[in-house]
């Protein structure tokens, strides 16, 4: 496996299998002999099978992105949705929510809570895969088990760690005081702490999706490949090293990369848990981006808001493409 | 009533409704009748969906169809997702006959355009309490009448204020005293929400009004004042800190429990607070600064109007079912009803004396200002600033005159 392609059968997008979204074919040549000769009959066949795909794509992707960005230059407000106008104020938009007092603090708290997420849920779901990959009995019931939290609606497990977080009589501080310690944090109420919190309970949302996949990925190593470490010596933490990891790796980087896009718009659970107070320590640019459009209704600067997500989402997107393309190349 | 409850997770399809805007051209029938011809039915659209509101609402509705001889094609959504609703229907030019709006929402929607000013179908908010008016005003045209309104003022519970031989506080003096003393172990003196939405925002405007505080610049000493009451309720220990993420919901779960020996909260909390067993409540208006000084509250309630369908005929019709909601009975019939109180001031007394315990809120009422009374469209922006400067004052980020003018400057 010196080539570094990824171990046989992952599940999740292998990378040397284009994906739907890069599959945009190169434009066909009129074939020889014309469309109604053989082959062009069978091109015309390949064009038809992209057609859905591509028409969805364009219509549920393509139009709302283009839309927001467009949205991002506009003075939208509650009056164009009736008159339709939406003037052009050029950047005016990006400059308001930029120079806001708030844009810094929501870029900071976005950056520690998908890092600190994502270190938490990578670190305790390969943990718990490792710990998973040997098998005992009913560690396929226990694993089960572990999807839990993914399975919980978002509402009813929001919900339930308010509660468990509340200072005065949730059930963590309960907890605390029983162990002697003596006064009560204020887990969702303390600027210091609200975000620790929140990032707390996102890793524990999170752990089902990294088990489960990390999990995946030790599976399709081969067992032979231990077995022939063992006889070099490599066992425990040194065959983790060099064969576990090295092996593991592109399934690290799906995993890595998915958390990312799929933490740094997290909205609802920290609307849930303190709508990004107390004094903006939990808001993210997710979430006053989902404020200024739809409490304020200022949809231009919430579109503005949102179209710098997507451009973080952007560079992510192309740092795993290039992380991939070298993956393949070496 | 305020935007109810913990709106978010329930706002999520306005978002994605709002995302497919454009591609669906939604909205329900258009009903009976058509362009000019007899008018046989009405499509009414309002967010009372939950009980008690729910029905209350659909047989007034229902009864006052049948008086103006049409059927009603009634839709009730959840209370957040009503303007992502409207505001589609806008686009897609299906708004309904009759459409309901929080009263802080009316500016911002008859700037749009999208509705019809009531004085072109000969109805006028005349006799109407002067706030209440003021809500459903925009640029000089009323475009709404809001039969039944609501307000804010400090629940408490008479039981555990005889025992501790304490009398309802007037003042802010007195309120601290009090909250300090009522303050017992598990228990908190009083509680209030401060949460980051504009349901704390709601909840702080007394204080602040009452004290001459003024939302179009908040950077004021008189707003300083009235947030340092607040920051020193909670730093004596007399309020509890979870009150920066307490909705007005939570603050009623702690007075109704017993967690909390005073509360400021409104009468839609009536139904819930008299589920509980023993439980022995009464309400007095926000303390004020001073002995003698008035209370200002705000302003709370639904406002109804006449969408610009392009159906003058129907529109007729659906002025005339409005009309027949503020009738003086049915006034008081849904604000018995619903316990809120009618917003025609001749009709004070006649409500107090049938509905006694409405007394308190009667009172509150008539001197209460509306919250878009000053700021039109641009409440929402002044909210959000002044429930940001609560905060931080309340966590201890800021001295509170600092921290409101930190948010002033956004």
């Amino acid at each position: 496996m010196a080539d570094g392609r990824g171990p046989a059968g992952v599940v999740v997008a292998a990378p040397d299998r284009p994906t739907s979204t890069d599959a945009t074919p190169a434009p066909p040549r009129r074939p020889a002999g014309g469309w109604w000769s053989p082959r062009g009959r069978e091109r015309l066949l390949q064009l038809g099978f992209l057609v859905p795909a591509v028409a969805y794509l364009l219509l549920f992707f393509g139009y709302p992105v283009v839309q927001n960005a467009l949205m991002g230059f506009q003075e939208y407000t509650t009056r164009t949705f009736y008159t339709g106008e939406a003037p052009w104020v050029g950047l005016d938009n990006y400059v308001t929510v930029i120079s806001s007092n708030v844009f810094g603090t929501a870029m900071l708290n976005t950056v520690l809570f998908t890092v600190g997420s994502i270190a938490g849920q990578f670190v305790i779901g390969l943990g718990i895969a490792l710990f998973f990959h040997r098998r005992f009995p009913l560690s396929g019931v226990l694993r089960s088990l572990l999807l839990l939290p993914w399975l919980i609606p978002l509402i009813v497990s929001g919900a339930v760690w308010r509660w468990i977080l509340d200072q005065d009589n949730g059930a963590l501080n309960r907890f605390l005081g029983a162990l002697g310690v003596a006064d009560d944090p204020g887990w969702l109420t303390s600027t210091s702490l609200a975000l620790i919190a929140v990032i707390g309970v996102n890793i524990w949302i999170g752990i089902p999706f990294n088990t489960t996949i990390l999990y995946g990925g030790l599976q399709d190593i081969p067992q032979d490949l231990y077995e022939a470490a063992a006889l070099d010596g490599a066992t425990g933490w040194r065959a983790f090293r060099h064969v576990t990891w090295p092996l593991l790796r592109p399934v690290v980087n799906v995993v890595l990369v998915l958390g990312v896009v799929y933490t740094i718009k997290v909205l609802d659970i920290i609307l849930g848990l303190t709508n990004g107070g107390p004094a903006n320590a939990t808001q993210t640019i997710a979430t006053q981006a989902y404020h200024l459009s739809f409490k304020e209704f200022r949809f231009g600067e919430g579109a503005a808001m949102g179209n710098v997500l997507i451009i973080i989402s952007l560079v992510f997107a192309l740092l795993y493409l290039r992380a991939n393309r070298r993956a393949l190349a070496g | 009533m305020a935007r109810r409850g913990a709106s978010l997770r329930t706002a999520l399809p306005a978002l994605v409704a709002a995302a497919a805007l454009g591609l669906s051209a939604c909205g329900g029938g258009s009903g009976g009748g058509g362009g000019g011809g007899d008018v046989t039915s009405l499509r009414v659209l309002d967010y009372y969906n939950n009980e008690p509101g729910k029905s209350t609402w659909g047989r007034k509705i229902d009864e006052c169809g049948q008086q103006v001889g049409v059927t009603i094609e009634r839709e009730a959504v959840p209370g957040p997702t009503l303007i992502a609703k409207v505001l589609q229907q806008a686009s897609s030019r299906t708004l309904p006959d009759v459409l309901m709006l929080d009263n802080p929402d009316l500016q911002q929607i008859a700037a749009t355009g999208a509705l019809a000013p009531i004085s072109d179908f000969g109805l006028s908010a005349d006799g109407y309490q002067e706030g209440v008016k003021n809500a459903s005003t925009f640029e000089g045209q009323v475009y709404g009448l809001q039969p039944i309104t609501n307000s804010i003022g400090l629940f408490y519970n008479v039981d555990i204020l005889n025992q501790a031989g304490i009398t309802p506080p007037k003042t802010w003096d007195e309120l601290k005293t009090a909250a300090a003393a009522l303050t017992q172990g598990e228990r908190y003196g009083v509680a209030f929400s401060a949460i980051a939405d504009y349901e704390g925002a709601w909840q702080f405007l007394p204080f602040m009004w009452t004290n001459g505080g003024d939302e179009t610049n908040i950077a004021s000493p008189e707003t300083a004042e009235a947030l340092q009451l607040w920051v020193d309720l909670v730093n004596s220990g007399s309020a509890s800190r979870s009150v920066v993420n307490w909705s007005q919901a939570d603050v009623m779960e702690q007075f109704k429990v017993g967690n909390a020996a005073m509360m400021v909260n409104g009468p839609w909390q009536f139904p819930a607070l008299d589920e509980a067993q023993g439980l022995n409540y009464e309400v007095v208006p926000i303390p004020v600064p001073q002995a003698g000084d008035t209370v200002v509250a705000p302003l709370g309630g639904e406002t109804w109007t006449i969408p610009q369908t392009g159906d003058p005929a129907r529109q007729a019709k659906a002025a005339e079912f409005i009309a027949c909601l503020n009738t003086d009975e049915n006034q008081i019939a849904l604000a018995s009803a619903l316990t809120t109180v009618p917003t025609k001031t001749a009709l004070r007394e006649r409500f107090t004396t049938e509905v006694p315990r409405m007394a308190a809120f009667t009172e509150i009422v008539q001197t209460a200002r509306a919250r878009t009374g000053k700021l039109g469209a641009e409440w929402p922006t002044a909210a959000t600033r002044i429930y940001t400067a609560m905060q931080t004052a309340i966590t201890g980020g800021a001295a509170p005159l600092q921290a409101l003018q930190q948010a002033q400057n956004g």
